[in-house]
This record gives structure tokens, C-alpha cells and sequence, in this order.
């Protein structure tokens, strides 16, 4: 373990620079902002699961007193599908116009199909109901098995798979050897389906904006997002505004996990704004959310695994079935990318399928996909280990990835810590401890590792040397992980200040240069690159203006503890100067100090963890309680230690209510039937252990702090883990998520014939 | 866009007559922790609301003469946990009616709002229905009591009289030798809402049972008062045996129905699980253990 100990700041928990405002109320999120003249924006959805839209009659709805603004379809600018994609990253613009505003069908119940502004939420919700949309109602499916049957509603009619009109609408496939040849070498092979339910970001802030659009066009957007970028340009397409004229301005964020990287409420706020001259609000409810907004796939994985005597395993195959929902998109790549690339397989097909069925469109969710298909591979892999007697881990160690394997989709991996990861895992203290007393409980423990890709990508950051010698730093990725903490961090590490003097902002699309979103575990990699960029320019501009004052060569003078010093003793005596006497000496020394860096960041490594999960379960009423867990990973360089830690026990957290209670559930109309937080359960407290971490660090050296994204790796493996648990706590295997109460009694008290090949 | 008028009387008379006057267009309001989900969501659009918090009766907790408890119908949580001596007389109602919500929802929920709210999963029913907690109600028509069983009609429904208001539970005396418990299976630990409740009141003497009552929630469409379960532990010593047989009668007399919270089968096997764990609290309780 490579253990940072020379750095001052680098590595220290420093105080969150925006906790004081979270804890006091005064943080400003997205409903918080108001403006004079203010109106209400509501949205008129789909009750259907599937219908042809025939008409929308408005003409009502613009009658009632206090509606300034009616918006359907017709106001969103088209990306009509037979001109092909139009992308703005993974998202396709064609199914972004369709998604924000149903156009010739509506695809899943909650699918807007119109939306009012008026001086009240109440007159909005009212003309709501006056618009007359005249439904030609379709045959439906939302499960991935109806959607695939040959009798299927198809819900894209263009979209042909093997010929035939289809709901597959995508398939990759990752290849390496010869699977048929590897399976012949095998002396244990084991096959399993798993299934998984979808289940949602549950992000506690639901989406809001506020938006006012000038009569020159000018157009200013306030809202909650995973990137001010992503919301003005996918709003500048769905509305024709140019970039130049929209000014999106992150709030503060309640939490996205990928949830909130494409736009709902924007473009339609912005149309109601522009035709009503006034600014519109629009908040959603928790229903809306958790009708209309992606939850991640359910899924259908099967995978099959074969390994010799030896505990080597020889060839693998998997296939995993997404459910994008309404569009295409569901996050295959995740799930047959990642699934297998902890372990060095020789012959392995890793093939993904993305199927639309009627439901709210998919929306990325924490390494989106990987969760799913390591949920199967891990599973299966703990039944090979066992059936070759073989300890889990050491399973695991004898097929780990390192430095040189060939991953199937594509890199040759450099230095990674997959292997570090394992064997920390293996000495951990959790791992040596027994099982302990259960008061009549059983109790059992698994383990499962993960992989996700990181990110690199477009970053932008400023930084400025304020007049009185302190620092800002702006960039450009809204704040979910942490990022202003670690970026604070740094850049006083690299300028040798107290932290507290860097004061770190995030800057709005039109003040700060391009910066792509927050996401794929990118932005304390990226922005700290070009962080450290910008302040490395402004040391370089502080030396050299030392040296002018000193009369030396600024090659002379070098930057230490927060001032100029002579090189060595042979560039003269001078007596430091500091930040704040450089500051002050500004603008006679040629002016302002700072420096802006814009790059497209390359060198994200992939990040691995390994997590063990202990159990306990009452087998009289089937509740899995998880009641100790730890969470390893390669974190590269934990940059902020308490943060790192906070990102592993969040998505510990996520996974667990993954794997015990969270699902959408449908009712037989096919609307989804747990739209709150009361029967959508995600875990509360009381219902998780203290989550340990142990970070393994292992730092990037394509990265000049050595930072690895950390933020989506922790939810990878948890599913897995806790099912292995329940299996070695009960000695009977759950092939389906959630592990809930009622469906763990029913496997307990089904008769035995699950027999271990 | 109608228009809602809050009123918040200080006697119980005013309180009746405003809300007989008012009619179907009024909602009593005690902490508000379901009608103002209920107002949010859309179900319930009140034109009235009379709230009873003011009223000194129905948030008084009394010791009565013969040594029983009345308990004002709209009394926190909070303020029932706080009592000095009610939690250690009935310490299976006071776990019922505390299990309910959060810190914050108790500061306001009461048991009369749960009991009024009329869902056969409400947590304090099932313990006041073992507890043999009688009701007093009064409206226009001057007052009467009822048991608290008698209470619930079905989902959301109460056989109140409209214009009824609920004033106050009263609890029987113990004889010594008395305890009872509450136990609910939920999914997670805690902010969630029963898939099965129970509530067991025991009598013991010698380590037999001399009286008891059960009381199960949410496998019904309102909760049930299971005799046959109490005449199974009646006279035992609550060995396997009795015990088994009080769980069948309990799981005989689910009638429960397959939903996002569980299915018929899970509620009819939990009512028995939760009988044979929830007696052995009260019995442990009873004997002083
Ligand atoms: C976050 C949260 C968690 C919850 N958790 C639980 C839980 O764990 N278990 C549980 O059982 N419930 C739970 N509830 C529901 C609710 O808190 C309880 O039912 C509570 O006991 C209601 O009491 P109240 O005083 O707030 O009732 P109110 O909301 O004031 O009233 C409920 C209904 O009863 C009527 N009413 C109230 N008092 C009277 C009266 N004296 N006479 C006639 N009618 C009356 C009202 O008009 C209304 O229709 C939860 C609610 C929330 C918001």
C-alpha cells in the first residue's frame, strides 16, 4: 500500500466548504430560487402505458383564468428519426425530444404529453385536467420476457433486430478466444439466470428548475443537475435558443447518482417562459419522479462459467438482458463491459441486449449496468469456488487481473490494485472474525468484487489570485462527491497555503469554460488536472515575479510553503515573499494573477473493489438484515479521505436496499404501484451496519495526484456479496433481486431440489 | 380552488357543533400526520378542519378511579411515552402506539388519529384491541362507548356516527401478574408500515395464563380480535404446544390480501410467527422477568 504521508493538505479531512451552509438550511437548491412574477409550471401525463396520441385539444385549458402558457409537442424542436442520431454524449436527441414531450405515442404511464404554466400550482394542475388528449390505446409489456415474446407490442416500429420488427433495439458483444473450446478444458461449469428489478436513483431532491427567458431571448435556467452544460445544450436543441443566449446556473445538488444527467423539466419550462413572458417554476412531486424519470434497468442475466480442478477459470459466457424503457439506451456496456474484468479469462463472450419495453426511460444510476451483470458473474463465481472447495478470495486471487492482462473490451490494463483489493479484503479483521453469536438467527458471509471503467473527459477550471492573496478556484462540474473539498485541497497543497484560503465555486455555463458532467466518477480526476494545470501557470507567474522584483532569473527562485524563495544561496539573500506581498505587488508587476486550463482529460484508470457482507436471517419471517460490512478499493489517491469513504458507504448503502427491498412494482394496468418512499424501500439507518472501508491506494500515474475515480466502483459488487451471504447463511441460492421478506420465506419453505451441480 | 377553513375550539360541545354544522366536508384534525398526507396527495379536500388539540379532555392522559387509564384521543406519542406510569401498566400499548413514524411523527401522531384513520395496519390498534381498551365517543346525540375492535368499518372507514368525534380510550385495571406487548413485521427496521401486526394482553398466575386477549393487524380489512388464539393460551403454561395452536388460530384467521406489501401466504405464516414471539414478550413481562 502506497501511504501518502509528506503532503500537508492532500489526504487530510478537511471541512466540507459547503457543509456549514447544508447543515444550516442555507444551501439554495433548486426549488429554493424565486423570482418576481413568478408562475407555476405543471406537466399533463400519460395514464396509459401505451397510446396513440390522435389529438390534444389545449383550447380549455388556455381559457381558465391565471394560464399564461400552454406547451405540447409542437413547441419542441423535432429530431425526426429516419434523419439519424443526433448525440449529445450517450444520450440520442432523437429520444431525448420524444422523452421530454410524448410526440406521436406515448410510451409509459407518466410520459408527458403537455404542460401549462399558471399563476398558481393549483390553476396549473386544474388546466391540466381541462386539456382533451384523445388516446388510441395500445397493447403494452414492461417486463423484459413479454417485450421480447414474438407476439410483443413493439414500441419502435422502425427498429428492426434480426429482420424483424423488434423491441431489441442495441446489442455489443465482447469477445476474447473461443468460448466452445475454453467450456471443453473445464472440469466445473455452472449456469445460472438471475433477474433484477429496476430500481431508482432515489435521490432525495426531486427536479427543479426555474427559468426566465427575456424578450431578447436571453434565457436564464436555475436548476438541479448533474452538469449546467448537459442542461443548456440539450436545452438549446429541444427549444432552438443558441447556446450563447442560455445561462444555466447549477443549484446546489439533492443528490443525482446518475439520475439527474439528462433533462425533464427544462426545455419545457423554458418554452412556457418564452410564450408566457414570465418566469416559470416547476418542481416535481416524489410520484412524478418516481413515475417519469429513469430508474435504472431491471434485468435477465445468464451466465455460465468454467473452470478446471485447479481453480482456473477457462472460459466464461454471459448475457445480459437490459430494459432501457421507452427508448433505447439501457446501459449494456456496463454490464457486458465490466462484469467480467476483475479476472484474466482466456476464452469469454460477454454479450449485451437492450430492450424497450413500457416504462419510464432508463437514466444512468451508479456505474450504470456494472451492478447488474457483476450481480450475476459474482454469484455464479461463488458457486465455482465452492464447488471446487475453494476459499472465495483465493478463487479470485488465482484469476485476478493485473498489469498486462488483455480486458475483453478492449485496454491492456497498466498497474491496477485488483489484486491489492483481495488481499486486503482477505487480512481484513472482518474477514478473520467468526460469524459470532445469532440469537436464533443464522448468519452467514459473501464476498464479491467489481469493476468500473472512470472517466476522463472535458474540464475547465479558472483560478484566480484575489487581491488581498487568497485563492478562487472555479469549475465547472456541479458538487455531488465532494469535489470542491478535494479540489480545495489540492490547490493549497500545490500553492503551500492553508486550505482554508481556497475558496472553491461552481461556475455557470456562460462564466466558466466547458465542462462535461459529473458523472462516470470524472470529476475530481479531471477538474483536479486542470486545477493543478491552472495553479502550476500561476506558481510559474509568481516565480517570475519574484525574480523581477529580485532582479534573479526566474529560474532561481522556487515556490515553497505559500511564498518565493531564492533557488539556493548562490541566487542571492532575499527574504521570502509571500502570496498576499505578491498579490499586493499585482498590479505594478504587470497585473492580475491567474490562469485558466481547459482540457479533455485522458488516463482515467478503471477502479476495482472487493467487499465482504455478513449476514443474519430471520427465518421466520425471511427478513436479511446486513449486519457487518467492508468495503475494499483501489481508490488511486484519496485526496479527501472522509469523502472517499463516504462515496464507498453510499454506494454500500444503495446496493444493500438494491439487493433487499427496492423494486418497482406494477400494477396490473400496468402503472408502477410503489411511487413514495413508504413501498419503495431503500434502507434508513437503523437498517445498516456501520459500513467499514479500507482504501487501498494504488496511485494513477497518469494523474498527477494519482486520483482514480472512486464514486460508482462501491456499488458494484454489493448485490452480489450480500447474496452470497444469504446463501451461506441459509445454504439455499437466490437467483432473483429484490431478497425481500416474503420471497426469501418462499425459497425457504419451497421443497429442496436445488441441487449443487 | 375551495376554499379551507381551520378552526380550533376549546370545549368539546363547540367542537361537535362545528363539526356536525359542517358536515361531510369536515375533517377532525389531531397531530395530522395522515390528513396531511392525505390533503397532499389529493385524496382528501377538506372544506373544515376542527382541530381537537385544544381541547384539555382529549389530550389528558388519567389514571382512573379503579385504577385503569383514560387517555385523550388525541395524545402524542410523545406525550403517552413521557407519562410516569402508563408505559410500565401497559408497556405493550406504549410500544405500539410509539412505534408509529419517527421522533418527529410522534411529537404529533396520536392513537386516536390511528385508530380514526381506519387502516387495518394501524400499529396501536392491534395493542388497544388486546388491551380491551373501550372507547368514548360523543356527537350530537350526547355520548356513548364503544370497544375499541368495534371501531373500524373496513379500509379508511369507522363506524362513527357523522359527526362523531372520538374523545378518550380507557384501559381496564391490571390485576397483578398483567403485561402485554406489540410486535409488527415491516421490511426495514423502522418508517415503514406493518405487513402483519400483534398485540398479546396476558394474566398470569404461577406461570399459567389465566386471561388473555390477541389483537392482529393488517391481515384483514380491519383489525381483528382473535379469540380462538386467546383461548389457546388461556390455561397453558404458553408451552410449544399452545402456543402452535394459538398461532394456527391466528393464521386461520387471517384474511389478508396479495399487495406490494406482502403476499396472503407471507401474512398468513407471519401472524403466527409474530403471535408466538408476541407472547412470550407479555408473558416474560407479566412474570416480572
Ligand atoms: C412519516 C410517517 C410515518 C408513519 N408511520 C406509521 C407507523 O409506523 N405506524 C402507523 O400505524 N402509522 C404510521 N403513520 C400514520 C400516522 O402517523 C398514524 O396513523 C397516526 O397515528 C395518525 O394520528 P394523527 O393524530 O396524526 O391523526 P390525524 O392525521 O390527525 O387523523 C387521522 C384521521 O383520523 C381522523 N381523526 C383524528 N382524530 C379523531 C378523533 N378524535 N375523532 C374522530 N376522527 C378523528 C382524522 O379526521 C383523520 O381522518 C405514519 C405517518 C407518517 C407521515
Amino acid at each position: 500500500m502506497n501511504v501518502v504521508t509528506n503532503n500537508k493538505w492532500i489526504g487530510q479531512r478537511t471541512i466540507r466548504p459547503d457543509g456549514m451552509d447544508k447543515v444550516t438550511g442555507r444551501a439554495q437548491f433548486a426549488a429554493d430560487t424565486t423570482m418576481p412574477g413568478m408562475i407555476w409550471g405543471k406537466v399533463l401525463r400519460s395514464p396509459h402505458p401505451h397510446a396513440r396520441i390522435k389529438s390534444i385539444d389545449t383550447s380549455k385549458a388556455e381559457k381558465l383564468p391565471g394560464v399564461k402558457a400552454v406547451v405540447t409537442s409542437k413547441d419542441i424542436v423535432d429530431f425526426p428519426i429516419e434523419k439519424g442520431a443526433v448525440m449529445l454524449g450517450i444520450q440520442d436527441m432523437r429520444w431525448m425530444c420524444r422523452n421530454v414531450m410524448a410526440r406521436d405515442k406515448a410510451l409509459f404511464p407518466g410520459h408527458p404529453v403537455a404542460a401549462v404554466a399558471a399563476t398558481t400550482e393549483a390553476i396549473a394542475e386544474e388546466a391540466c385536467k381541462l386539456i382533451e388528449v384523445d388516446y388510441e390505446v395500445l397493447p403494452w409489456s414492461i417486463e423484459i420476457d413479454d417485450a421480447l415474446k414474438p407476439d410483443a407490442p413493439i414500441l419502435h416500429e422502425f427498429n428492426k433486430f434480426d429482420g424483424k420488427p423488434s423491441n431489441i433495439v442495441g446489442r455489443l458483444e465482447h469477445k476474447k478466444g473461443d468460448i466452445a473450446e475454453g467450456f471443453k478444458k473445464a472440469d466445473v461449469v455452472i449456469e445460472r439466470t438471475f433477474t433484477t428489478r429496476p430500481v431508482h436513483q432515489g435521490y432525495i431532491e426531486p427536479h427543479a428548475c426555474l427559468i426566465s427567458v427575456a424578450p431578447d431571448g436571453k434565457t436564464t435556467i436555475w436548476s438541479s443537475s448533474q452538469g449546467q452544460f448537459m442542461v443548456r445544450a440539450m436545452t438549446a436543441y429541444l427549444t432552438g435558443i443558441p447556446q450563447s443566449d442560455i445561462r444555466a446556473i447549477p443549484a446546489e445538488i439533492g443528490g443525482g447518482f446518475g439520475g439527474k444527467t439528462i433533462v425533464y423539466l427544462e426545455p419545457l419550462a423554458t418554452l412556457l417562459a418564452k410564450k408566457s413572458g414570465r418566469p416559470v417554476k416547476m418542481v416535481m412531486t416524489r410520484e412524478e419522479v418516481m413515475r417519469a424519470t429513469g430508474p435504472t434497468s431491471g434485468s435477465k442475466s445468464t451466465v455460465k462459467i468454467g473452470a478446471t480442478k485447479d481453480g482456473k477459470i477457462v472460459a466464461a459466457h454471459g448475457t445480459f438482458y437490459l430494459q432501457a424503457g421507452a427508448f433505447p439506451g439501457s446501459p449494456i456496456r456496463g454490464a457486458a463491459g465490466c462484469s467480467f474484468t476483475p479476472y484474466d479469462i482466456p476464452n469469454l463472450l460477454s454479450e449485451g441486449y437492450d430492450v424497450c419495453s413500457n416504462r419510464s426511460k432508463v437514466a444512468a444510476y451508479r456505474a450504470p449496468g456494472a451492478p447488474i451483470g457483476a450481480y450475476a458473474v459474482e454469484c455464479v463465481l461463488d458457486e465455482v469456488a465452492e464447488a471446487l472447495k475453494m476459499d472465495p478470495l483465493d478463487f479470485r486471487l488465482k484469476n485476478a487481473a493485473m498489469e498486462g492482462t488483455k480486458a475483453a473490451h478492449g485496454p491492456v490494463f497498466p498497474r491496477i490494485g485488483y489484486i491489492e483489493t483481495v488481499e486486503a479484503a482477505k487480512s481484513s479483521p472482518h474477514y478473520a472474525a467468526p460469524l459470532g453469536d445469532s440469537h436464533g438467527k443464522l448468519r452467514g458471509r459473501g464476498v464479491a468484487s467489481g469493476f468500473w471503467f472512470n472517466a476522463g473527459g472535458e474540464s475547465s477550471a479558472q483560478v484566480n489570485i484575489t487581491e488581498d492573496g487568497n485563492v478562487v478556484v472555479t469549475t465547472g462540474h456541479p458538487d455531488i462527491g465532494g469535489s470542491r473539498a478535494g479540489i480545495a485541497n489540492i490547490c493549497a497543497e500545490l500553492l503551500g497555503i492553508d486550505y482554508r484560503r481556497v475558496s472553491v465555486i461552481i461556475g455557470d455555463t456562460q462564466t466558466v469554460g466547458f465542462s462535461n458532467l459529473t458523472g462516470g466518477s470524472r470529476v475530481l480526476f479531471a477538474s483536479s488536472m486542470v486545477v493543478t494545470q491552472s495553479t502550476e501557470k500561476i506558481i510559474q507567474t509568481l516565480r517570475e515575479r519574484a525574480a523581477k522584483i529580485w532582479e534573479i532569473d526566474p529560474e532561481a527562485v522556487k515556490w515553497e510553503n505559500g511564498a518565493a524563495h531564492p533557488a539556493s544561496p548562490n541566487a542571492g539573500q532575499f527574504e521570502p515573499l509571500t502570496l498576499e506581498e505578491l498579490a499586493e505587488k499585482a498590479p505594478a508587476m504587470g497585473g492580475p494573477i491567474g490562469a485558466g486550463v481547459q482540457l479533455n482529460t485522458q488516463g482515467a484508470d478503471g477502479g476495482f473493489g472487493t467487499h465482504v457482507c455478513d449476514v443474519e436471517v430471520d427465518v421466520d419471517l425471511g427478513i436479511a438484515r446486513v449486519i457487518r460490512y467492508t468495503a475494499v478499493q483501489d481508490v488511486g489517491r484519496a485526496i479527501h479521505p472522509g469523502y472517499v469513504e463516504g462515496q464507498l458507504q453510499g454506494g454500500v448503502a444503495q446496493g444493500i436496499g438494491w439487493a433487499l427491498n427496492e423494486e418497482y412494482i406494477y400494477t396490473k394496468e400496468g402503472k408502477v404501484d410503489n411511487p413514495g418512499f413508504l413501498d419503495y424501500r431503500m434502507p434508513v439507518c437503523s437498517d445498516l451496519p456501520m459500513i467499514d472501508c479500507i482504501m487501498v491506494e494504488i496511485p494513477n500515474p497518469k494523474h498527477p495526484q494519482g486520483v482514480k475515480g472512486v464514486g460508482e466502483v462501491p456499488l458494484v459488487p454489493v448485490m452480489a456479496a450480500v447474496a452470497n451471504a444469504i446463501y451461506n447463511a441459509l445454504g439455499k441460492r437466490f437467483y432473483a433481486l429484490p431478497m425481500s421478506p416474503p420471497k426469501v420465506l418462499e425459497v425457504l419453505e419451497a421443497p429442496t431440489q436445488q441441487a449443487a451441480e | 380552488m375551495t376554499e379551507l377553513r381551520y378552526l380550533a375550539p376549546d370545549t368539546l360541545d363547540e367542537a361537535v357543533g362545528a363539526f356536525a354544522k359542517a358536515g361531510s366536508a369536515a375533517r377532525i384534525l389531531a397531530g395530522g400526520t395522515d390528513l396531511l398526507v392525505q390533503m397532499r396527495s389529493g385524496v382528501l379536500k377538506p372544506g373544515v378542519i376542527v382541530d381537537i388539540k385544544k381541547i384539555p379532555e382529549l389530550t389528558a392522559i388519567e389514571q382512573t378511579t379503579d385504577g385503569g387509564f383514560r387517555i385523550g384521543a388525541a395524545v402524542s406519542g410523545m406525550a403517552l411515552a413521557e407519562h410516569e406510569t402508563f408505559g410500565k401498566v401497559w408497556p405493550g400499548v406504549l410500544e405500539a402506539v410509539n412505534l408509529i413514524g419517527s421522533k418527529q411523527v410522534q411529537g404529533r401522531a396520536s392513537a386516536g388519529g390511528n385508530l380514526c384513520n381506519g387502516s387495518p395496519a394501524g400499529d396501536s390498534v392491534p395493542a388497544m384491541v388486546a388491551a380491551g381498551a373501550i372507547v368514548t365517543v360523543q356527537g350530537q346525540d350526547g355520548r356513548r362507548e364503544m370497544k375499541v375492535e368495534d371501531v373500524p368499518a373496513g379500509p379508511g372507514r369507522t363506524n362513527l356516527k357523522p359527526g362523531e368525534i372520538l374523545v378518550s380510550f380507557t384501559l381496564p385495571p391490571r390485576p397483578p401478574g398483567s403485561s402485554d406487548a406489540y410486535l409488527r413485521m415491516i421490511p426495514r427496521t423502522e418508517m415503514d408500515i406493518a405487513v402483519v401486526g400483534c398485540g398479546v394482553s396476558l394474566t398470569m398466575k404461577d406461570g399459567v395464563v389465566t386471561s388473555a386477549r390477541v389483537g392482529l393487524g393488517a391481515v384483514a380489512p380491519t383489525v381483528l380480535l382473535v379469540e380462538d388464539a386467546a383461548k389457546a393460551l388461556i390455561g397453558s403454561r404458553l408451552d410449544d404446544a399452545a402456543l402452535a395452536k394459538a398461532a394456527s388460530a391466528c393464521s386461520a384467521a387471517c384474511r389478508p390480501i396479495d399487495d406490494k406489501r406482502g403476499t396472503i401466504a407471507y401474512r398468513t405464516k407471519v401472524a403466527g410467527v409474530l403471535l408466538k414471539r408476541t407472547a412470550a414478550i407479555a408473558a416474560q413481562r407479566a412474570q416480572g422477568k
